[in-house]
């Protein structure tokens, strides 16, 4: 397909179909980024992606002390009162801890909600690891259902070697609750299946 | 090729002749055409813009609003405020889309890319033809776009012509307006491509004998590099603009936080073609400025393979350095550092043009013909707006004046100025090759005297109002800065004024029909477009020019 050779003897269709296929290319990459950037940003925890921890523990103890805030956010349209236990925890990095968010639907009906979800400072990201979280799925609540949600998570030791988390002392975990969108229609509901990037 | 298509058919006229052409001159004379007509109309808003901003207060739109719109008067100043930002909008996208992509790319390209080159047309002359007929029915969209329902109650789409969610998408402008103008783009991005695909096939396939790419004249080089920045950045446009017509319609969430999307992903998106667009906007004009001043100081291009060079590494680096425009998106640190960087080495490559075109005036045996005057107004203000390119290049400078109107000052210099003073420069130096006739020297000198001043005198105290601090796409603003405002719109009303000369300037040259000759620049013009008559014959290059030594300017 790639016959740009300038010297070669040249038909016109090759090099357009070069042409084509390369601004196809450009097309499907376009789209290609969202998963790409989702991959990216899960696996290097870019931009304040926290990790997902497959063990339960830290492999290691680290020295430091730290402070984690916690934040939370409801969207409008959902009629949920959402907050943490305690709004802010001291804790060693590879020590494991265990947080609550207390949940109420406030409405007459049951409502679905997603969380999304983010650390800051971001370069805090790659080295907060969550063991277990209510935010890794759809959550559902009755007609003013009451809840409380844990959260487990580590600080990864490994923090204490990076330069640029040396003067951090605090990381804020932000949530954000959406509402689910009903699938009303039916074209909304592969949409609905989208994963929170963030 | 030549032979074999100049027996097979005649030379049609009339409608037939322009509304199903194949013949690269008639699409580029149409293409023209459609520049002149989307240049008008934004030109036109832009004076209505500058109209409204002459004095602090809301006092022109809510009555062109009453006027274009039908809306009530007694309904307050909204309607005009939402026309002040429709008009924005639209004068963006048609500038750049309608007016110089069409001029520069379909115009110039299509004439005197075949021509420079020795083929006896494009590559595929009907797929030329159907580009042309893309952008005319895009423009037909985007216009109106602007006679639907955007934002509640309001007609047109007024979210800039970054098209921005969530102020894009059904949050912000719920109506079908936004679809009409995406739409649009998708037409006029199809038209580009496929354009480009042309051109490109053309420049591979179609050079005369002995017209290696070293020896091909500069303008096909820059055409060349356009028209890939074009096939490579487009598309990423139309996947952009695709994600959010699918989430406006059918209920996806590439844009939309509450489904995991993100808005941000559309700004890396847009201007991932946004920049390289401003390259394909000016790469054609450095192509033709090159010609110019090497004609009218009757020496070659200093360093020709620098030239070339300098617009590979100029398209190639306009393709990195897209979050330039987003540092206060917060990108991180790192990121910052390296759009910083990337975008001052485009300083380079464009500096050596510069000095080039400098080095080939320097000791030349210069004649101030009216095409050599717009090619020194060009590099001129492009140098300008190159300056304080560098200067916004600074994320922490940024911080400052990202959305002011020092953005705008600098945008303008290098397209509204640049961009433009390469277009005109072109139209002055080719116009007696296309039509056959000589214009009038001295209206064409004062049509650049007039709109000089205009221009400058418009977008010069802009600088001084970004870093004061006043915010760009805003109807009204304090009575500080009243001062500048005002004289930026008498300069507007004087750059308006200008194209009143232009249009005489034409019309006297068709009217007196003074004959130009083959070559009326004498021996500083080598292409070989002055190797033919004026104009040219409707089939040109029946045998085919053989190009020896290193005649390439």
């Amino acid at each position: 397909m790639i016959q740009l050779a300038p010297q070669t003897p040249k038909r016109p269709r090759n090099v357009a179909a070069a042409l084509v296929f390369g601004s196809v290319a450009m097309l499907a990459l376009s789209f290609a980024s969202v998963p790409l950037y989702r991959a990216f940003c899960a696996a290097t925890g870019f931009g304040g992606t926290p990790q997902v921890g497959k063990t339960s523990a830290a492999t290691r103890q680290g020295e430091r002390r730290l402070s984690v805030g916690f934040d939370s956010n409801v969207a409008r349209d959902l009629p949920w009162r959402f907050e943490p236990e305690v709004s802010k925890v001291s804790l060693r990095t590879g020590e494991t801890k265990t947080i609550y968010y207390k949940v109420v639907n406030l409405s007459d009906r049951e409502t679905s909600g997603q969380a999304a979800y983010n650390v800051s400072p971001d370069q805090a990201g790659a080295f907060f690891v969550k063991v277990a979280c209510f935010c890794f799925e759809e959550k559902r609540l009755g007609p003013h259902e009451t809840a409380e949600w844990p959260v487990v998570f580590y600080l990864d030791p490994a923090l204490e070697k990076e330069e640029s988390m040396r003067r951090v002392e605090e990381i804020t975990l932000s949530y954000s609750f959406y509402p689910t969108k009903t699938p009303a229609k039916a074209k909304t509901s592969d949409a609905a299946g989208q994963k929170p990037k963030t | 090729m030549a032979s074999s298509t100049a027996g097979a058919h005649d030379h049609p006229t009339g409608v037939r002749r322009f509304l199903f052409s194949t013949n690269h001159k008639d699409i580029g004379t149409l293409y023209l055409v459609l520049a002149v007509i989307g240049g008008m109309v934004g030109l036109l808003m832009s004076i209505g813009i500058r109209a409204e901003l002459m004095y602090p207060g809301i006092n022109v739109f809510p009555g062109l609003a009453s006027l274009i719109n039908g809306a009530d008067p007694s309904m307050g100043v909204d309607a005009g405020k939402n026309l002040y930002n429709v008009f924005i909008t639209a004068h963006g996208v048609l500038m750049i889309f309608y007016m110089v992509m069409p001029a520069l790319m379909g115009g110039y390209a299509n004439w005197f890319v075949p021509i420079m080159i020795g083929a006896p047309d494009m590559a595929f002359p009907r797929l030329n033809n159907i580009s042309f007929w893309f952008l005319a029915v895009s423009l037909v969209l985007l216009v109106m776009s602007m006679f639907v329902e955007g934002a509640p109650g309001m007609m047109g789409f007024g979210g800039g012509w970054v098209f921005y969610p969530p102020l894009s998408s059904n949050i912000g402008h719920p109506g079908p307006a936004m679809d009409f103008v995406i739409l649009a783009l998708h037409l006029a991005g199809a038209s580009s491509i496929l354009g480009s695909i042309n051109i490109i096939t053309t420049i591979f396939n179609m050079r005369a004998p002995g017209m290696t790419l070293h020896k091909m004249p500069l303008f096909a080089w820059s055409m060349l590099v356009t028209a890939f920045l074009l096939v490579l950045t487009l598309p990423v446009l139309a996947g952009a603009i695709t994600m959010l017509l699918t989430d406006r319609n059918f209920g996806t969430m590439f844009y939309d936080p509450a489904g995991g999307g993100d808005p941000l992903l559309f700004q890396h998106l847009f201007w991932f073609f946004g920049h390289p667009e401003v390259y394909v906007l000016i790469l054609p004009a450095f192509g033709l400025i090159s010609h110019i001043v090497s004609t009218f100081s009757r020496k070659p291009v200093f360093g020709y393979l620098g030239m070339a060079y300098a617009m590979v590494a100029i398209g190639f680096l306009g393709c990195i350095v897209w979050a330039h425009h987003m540092y206060t998106v917060g990108l991180s640190l790192n990121a910052q550092r390296y759009f910083v960087f990337a975008t001052m080495v485009i300083a380079v490559p464009t500096g050596i043009k510069i000095f080039s075109w400098i080095a080939t005036m320097w000791g030349g045996s210069i004649s101030f013909r009216a095409p050599m005057i717009w090619a020194i107004g060009f590099i001129f203000v492009f140098t300008m707006g190159g300056v304080t390119g560098v200067v916004l290049a600074n994320a922490a400078a940024d911080r400052q004046l990202h959305e002011t109107y020092f953005v705008v000052a600098h945008f303008h210099y290098t397209m509204s100025l640049g961009a433009v003073f390469g277009v005109f420069a072109g139209f002055y130096y080719w116009f007696p090759k296309m039509t056959g006739y000589l214009y009038n020297e001295t209206l064409s000198k004062l049509h650049f005297i007039v709109l000089f001043i205009g221009v400058n005198l418009t977008f010069f105290p802009q600088h001084f109002l970004g870093l004061s601090g006043m915010p760009r796409r805003y109807i009204d603003y304090p009575d500080a800065f009243a001062i500048w405002n005002y004289i930026s719109s008498i300069g507007a009303f004087i750059g308006g004024v200008s194209m009143i000369v232009f249009f005489y300037c034409v019309i006297e040259a068709f009217m007196k029909k003074r004959e130009a000759g083959a070559n009326p620049w004498g021996a500083g013009a080598t292409t070989l477009e002055w190797t033919l008559p004026s104009p040219p014959p409707f089939h040109q290059f029946e045998v085919l020019p053989r190009i020896s030594g290193s005649g390439h300017q």
